[in-house]
């Protein structure tokens, strides 16, 4: 049988709110261990922090930060919908937290380069 | 904690972070310019009241929002319900918080020099 | 669109023990054909014991709702040149409903959660009073209007993902109605409506993905019906009055 039809803004907006959310969780422990490093191995930091100048690893950070803004321009398009009286603008509201997501995550990546 | 205490406690923590998101990422963006050291990092955070209380705050609001986004995934693509779902819920929460507070602590107070 | 002299149908069959299995049938193209016609067809020569539900084959009374090629739809309202793909077409109950028999779903879930919803009138007045004057043009009024339309179709509750994720989720058209219904200066029983869509599978397990609005044959917005719970309900929280 055929899965349900779903390509719609909304529910794509839906779908990256959860993935990305999911992503950031997952990643948050890995981000609280390693500054914790900081207390009892701060050469175990400093080896990690210049692990992390690598280009792959920057590629993997710019996902990180591209996921942390997306996850809040989709959280407040998500508040103003709910909290705020609707209007009829949530595709462009949508189309706006992307874009933004992308300029704060790409300006990330180029200042890392 | 019924239904509605736990949707207020998921869309209060999300604007409590919206501020503390925002900074985060400017941070990110100004710090990492010409790379990250331990020193640098911990040069901006030891012994600062601000950002001992900026960063104390995300963590609690995170753990928060994290082990309360996690339980209606968890319930809606894992099948977990009652107590089970409250349990592994309560233990993401408090797992996250234990990491955090570990970590700001790390970086704001006890770290090594 | 090319002319075609029949159309490949594939059709859900079996009842509720054991998975269904899709059958295919080849029914002849006519002009404006709807989807309900191509079941009836069917029916009617090639196997009697195809089971499906209509009533008014006109998109009043809701009854023929089924998912064509993975959208529910109202079978009687949807012609086949709009769902053919490459001449071929798939039909199948409404989602997130249990299956009585072929394209037959059983709708009790869905009435059971209008009521749990209490997305049912609470008369203010009894039929000794006089009639109270309804103004069309305020602002609850028109809140209300917006949602009452809604012909109890099931389509939206098949649409949506998160009926399919959390079975205790009392869906778009029940919340809707809640919602018209808090709106609507003859219900005597807001803070009771309130109180339903607060609890568990209420407005606030909604995660505004939209489907229900995307896909309602009427044009309603049961997304924003749903929002306006959740805010009524986050005013009532803060002024200390939610249970």
């Amino acid at each position: 049988m055929k899965a349900v039809a779903r390509a719609h803004p909304l529910w794509l907006a839906y779908i990256l709110h959860r993935l990305s959310g999911i992503g950031l969780a997952l990643f948050l422990p890995a981000h609280f261990y390693v500054l914790s490093l900081a207390l009892t191995d701060a050469a175990r930091l400093d080896a990690f922090l210049r692990f992390s100048d690598l280009a792959l690893v920057k590629l993997a950070e710019f996902g990180l930060v591209f996921l942390l803004a997306v996850h809040f321009f989709g959280g407040l398009r998500l508040m103003a919908l709910e909290f705020l009286p609707w209007s009829a603008q949530q595709k462009t509201w949508a189309a706006a937290a992307l874009a933004g997501s992308f300029m704060i995550s790409t300006l990330f990546l180029m200042r890392a380069i | 904690m019924n239904e509605m205490h736990l949707y207020m406690a998921q869309r209060l923590s999300a604007l409590v972070m919206a501020p503390f998101v925002l900074v985060h990422l400017g941070t990110m963006i100004y710090a990492i310019q010409g790379g990250l050291t331990a020193a640098e990092i911990l040069g901006r955070t030891q012994g600062s009241v601000f950002w001992f209380l900026f960063y104390g705050m995300f963590v609690v609001a995170v753990s928060i929002h994290a082990a309360l986004g996690l339980r209606v995934i968890l319930s809606e693509w894992a099948g977990l319900r009652g107590a089970v779902l409250s349990g592994v819920s309560l233990a993401i929460g408090l797992g996250l918080f234990a990491m955090g507070a570990r970590a700001v602590w790390a970086v704001t107070a006890g770290g090594a020099p | 669109m090319p002319e075609i002299s029949s159309i490949s149908v594939k059709v859900a069959r079996g009842g509720p023990e054991g998975a269904q299995r899709m059958q295919q049938f080849t029914v002849p193209a006519y002009e404006s054909q709807t989807v309900l016609d191509v079941v009836t067809w069917i029916q009617q020569n090639t196997d009697p014991t195809l089971t499906y539900r209509f009533a008014c084959r006109v998109g009043m009374c809701g009854s023929c709702a089924m998912m064509v090629n993975g959208v529910p739809r109202w079978t009687c309202r949807t012609h086949v040149d709009k769902v053919l793909k490459n001449g071929a077409m798939e039909i199948a109950p409404l989602r997130n409903l249990p299956v009585i028999k072929d394209l037959v779903a059983d709708m009790d879930p869905f009435f059971d959660k209008w009521v749990a919803a209490e997305a049912k009138h609470h008369p203010s007045r009894t039929r000794d009073d006089p009639i109270p004057a309804i103004d069309p043009d305020a602002p609850e009024r028109l809140v209300a209007s917006a949602g009452i339309e809604c012909i109890n179709c099931s389509v939206c509750y098949a649409a949506c993902d998160t009926v399919a994720g959390n079975p205790d989720y009392l869906g778009p058209a029940a919340l809707q109605r809640a919602w018209t219904l808090v709106n609507d200066a003859k219900d005597s029983a807001r803070d009771a409506i309130l109180d339903a869509v607060s609890g568990k599978g209420g407005c606030h397990s909604c995660h505004s993905m939209g489907s229900c609005t995307a896909y309602c044959p009427n044009e309603l917005d049961p997304m924003s019906a749903i929002a306006g719970l959740k805010r009524e309900t986050a005013k009532r929280y803060f002024r200390g009055r939610a249970k």
